[in-house]
């Protein structure tokens, strides 16, 4: 039985990994497709048909591209830097409700890797051991854009991470659970938490993107002023760590955003699918109503990355503390006091 | 780090100590430029800063000089056109419009109507791809890509109407002494009608994502302001002066090729800063588009050039299969031409600004001293001006409003 379950868990977590990297690989593709429908062009349409084939060429690029080395004191930093940007992107995956639970083989197969009671705590955990990958990076580049970038995204993560853990604080006080798998499955039928908490969803949407760095949040690395921020000195393999690790951490808060918010694997209609066809398909199709959820909000990442300008350094700041915390402050008392009546209503 | 290479007598040096001293902060020096993205070009700026926050800022041109003033002194006047298309590449036309005009200036010259009408649709155009370009890249340099390919497009769209005019798109070294090579093909009018057709819900389109966008605003409003009386002492013209408030335009001041037949205005603006820089640019497109919309209705017929043997080109035909034709082509290109002895100065409203022709001859068949008046280069002398005590992304925006344009930075 222990067996079973070993050999369970890890089919699993090869399948999570395979479709996050998937999904990364394909995201760089949709991102040049997106922009280039936004942008009027073609977008790229050589490698493969419709450019399919495009992200395996971009990765073999980066392979066979030099393996530059900055004048630096500390190579050993140098190479962790991506390393780690690459790894805690990744390691957010494992306790992510993906679905219900499948009976297969007269088993029940829980489609999660770990359903830690802590779960919500490990993610932000995870989190802001990613902002390190980036700072070390840009630190041990030696150049001064790459300080700049790398100062830019450590002190934005910190500012957003605070405003971050106080818009989930009202959703733990609502569900009163920190496993993501019980606020999964709680918001069955139309009990999506993004009807219950809107302006918790919008503070989280909000600082997902300044904890993925993209724009208008992507000072880090800002082309136009940094020249590419943290990953200036960056070339080959290193270079696509950081470029991949943020496409993974992009799907990975999509994911996030969805279940935390969007009722996960939920749908309208479940409980009639479930009486009509049974447990198993009605889970099956949750796990793709997940999906085109995660797409959405990565076509909504991308919607705005290629829409709006982005913010300056000090008015970042302002946004972070003056506007995002307060609100989520405030928002904390307002479910406090809602939660308090309808308690003594009971 | 690099600060290390800073020899001890320059005046950074003295201010990093002094800063040191005083309350033991670090100043850096970050070199922006010679190759970075934001400098659109070459150029470099040496700042000082203090974390994000510029306190000091040297600018430094020269990456680029081609020593187009002395070449021009050993070339006749028809040699002298490629030069002129090199100097603003994103307005070539209005260049090489504004050269022509001097040198009918300085032989006594009166050209046709249609010219001096088809003159102001081509210059206005040129204007437009000018604005284009330093509209949306102020928003690539903010961070929104988008527009800037979005209205590209349209900027390829009058490269096509250049090349039917003069079968060259960036550097286009068009038309001829008193008129153009030869007249407008019906094809380049369709293609101007259908820019004017199209362009305006284009524009519209762009102004709508940038111009109320709170984080363009905030990004842009009080960020590089120049007050005017600073700005007229720098010797600031063109849409970077207007923003400042000031309503000097040389097409209208000092009207030539006919611009006093049309009816446009001068859009102002307040503070000087880049947000006013952008929407006076962006209004100017839609008065552009005004000029030309007239220009092309009242377009007259006639000559495609004034009849001056002397200076203008004998047609191809003639030139391979007549001998006086010949002769001709080979004395007006290598400068055999009857030129006054006089001094002239004559400006055009540019793309950024007045662009001037100072040009003097002795009589010879090259100029005795030809200075270009570039307003790039006047400009970017009150850059480090303007961004003193602004933060790092201030200055990308401000330089990139300002519109420094690297070939008429050098000359």
């Amino acid at each position: 039985m222990d067996q079973a379950i070993i050999i369970e868990k890890g089919i699993f977590i090869v399948v999570i990994f395979a479709i996050t990297m998937l999904f990364a690989m394909y995201e760089t593709l949709a991102e040049r497709k997106i922009a280039a429908w936004f942008q009027d062009r073609v977008g790229p349409n050589r490698a493969g048909k419709g450019g399919i084939l495009q992200p395996l060429a971009d990765g073999l690029k980066l392979f066979s591209k030099e393996e530059f080395f900055p004048n630096t004191e500390n190579r050993f930093l140098f190479i962790a830097g991506p390393a780690i940007s690459m790894t805690t992107a990744l390691m957010t995956s494992a306790v992510i409700p993906w679905g219900d639970k499948l009976t297969l083989f007269g088993r029940d197969v829980i489609l999660q890797a770990t359903d830690i009671n802590i779960g919500m705590l490990y993610v932000f955990g995870v989190l802001s051991v990613g902002v390190y990958g980036i700072m070390i990076g840009g630190w041990a580049s030696n150049n001064k854009f790459s300080l700049m970038g790398a100062m830019r995204a450590s002190s934005q993560m910190i500012s957003y991470e605070v405003a971050m853990g106080l818009a989930i604080i009202c959703l733990v006080m609502m569900t009163g659970t920190l496993s993501l798998g019980e606020i999964a499955a709680g918001q069955h039928g139309w009990r999506w938490n993004v009807l219950y908490q809107p302006v918790g969803f919008i503070i989280f949407l909000v600082c997902s993107f300044a904890e993925t760095n993209r724009t208008p949040f992507d000072l880090a690395e800002c082309e136009a002023e940094l020249i590419g921020g943290y990953h200036t000195e960056y070339s080959s393999m290193k270079m696509g760590f950081y470029l991949f690790a943020e496409y993974a951490s992009m799907f990975i808060s999509s994911t996030i955003l969805a279940v935390l918010y969007f009722g996960a694997y939920n749908y309208p209609g479940m409980d009639w699918v479930e009486s009509v066809a049974g447990a198993n398909i009605a889970n099956i199709i949750g796990i793709f109503v997940l999906f085109a959820k995660i797409c959405f909000f990565i076509f909504f990442y991308m919607w705005v990355r290629w829409t709006i300008p982005r913010f300056r350094y000090d008015q970042l700041m302002k946004l972070g503390w003056k506007m995002l915390i307060p609100l989520a402050i405030a928002n904390i008392i307002v479910t406090g006091i809602i939660i308090l009546l309808a308690d003594q209503n009971l | 780090m690099s600060d290390l290479l800073l020899p001890p007598e320059h005046r950074y040096a003295k201010m990093i100590e002094q800063r040191q001293n005083e309350d033991g902060s670090e100043l850096s020096i970050l070199n922006l430029g010679p190759t970075h993205p934001a400098t659109h070009g070459i150029f470099q700026n040496i700042l000082l800063m203090d974390g994000e926050r510029i306190v000091d800022g040297e600018g430094t041109v020269g990456y680029i000089h081609r020593a187009f003033e002395k070449i021009a002194e050993n070339r006749p006047f028809y040699q002298i056109t490629p030069l002129t298309d090199r100097m603003n590449y994103c307005s070539s036309p209005i260049n090489n419009m504004g050269w022509w005009m001097t040198l009918e200036k300085v032989l006594d010259i009166e050209v046709p109507k249609r010219v001096q009408y088809l003159r102001v649709i081509v210059m206005e155009l040129a204007r437009i791809a000018d604005h284009i370009i330093c509209n949306s890249v102020l928003g690539v340099d903010t961070g929104a890509l988008t527009g800037f390919l979005y209205v590209f497009q349209y900027r390829e769209k009058i490269y096509e109407i250049y090349e039917e005019i003069c079968g060259a798109r960036l550097t286009t070294n068009m038309g001829r002494i008193g008129g153009f090579e030869r007249d407008w093909s019906p094809a380049t009018f369709k293609k101007i009608n259908d820019f004017l057709e199209d362009f305006p819900k284009v524009w519209q389109e762009f102004e709508n994502l940038l111009m109320r966008n709170r984080i363009f605003m905030d990004r842009t409003i009080d960020v590089g302001p120049i007050s005017a009386e600073k700005a007229i002492s720098y010797g600031f013209t063109g849409p970077n002066l207007r923003a400042a408030g000031i309503d000097y335009d040389v097409r209208v001041m000092q009207p030539y090729s006919s611009y006093e037949d049309f009816e446009f205005d001068i859009p102002v603006g307040k503070s000087g800063d880049t947000y006013d820089r952008f929407c006076v640019r962006s209004a100017e497109v839609w008065e552009s588009l005004k000029i030309i919309k007239q220009a092309m209705d009242k377009l007259p017929e006639g000559p495609f050039h004034a009849n001056v043997p002397d200076y203008y080109l004998p047609p191809k035909e003639d030139v391979y299969n007549n001998m006086e034709a010949l002769i001709y082509h080979f004395k007006i290109v290598m400068g055999e031409i009857p030129v006054p002895k006089t001094e002239v100065y004559h400006a055009v409203e540019g793309g950024n600004g007045e662009l001037g022709f100072y040009l003097i001859t002795d009589g010879s068949r090259t100029p005795f001293r030809l200075h270009f008046r570039r307003p790039c280069f006047i400009y970017y002398q009150a850059f480090n001006d303007m961004v003193r005590g602004q933060m790092l992304s201030d200055a990308i925006a401000t330089l990139s409003s300002l519109n420094v344009i690297a070939g008429e930075l050098d000359a």
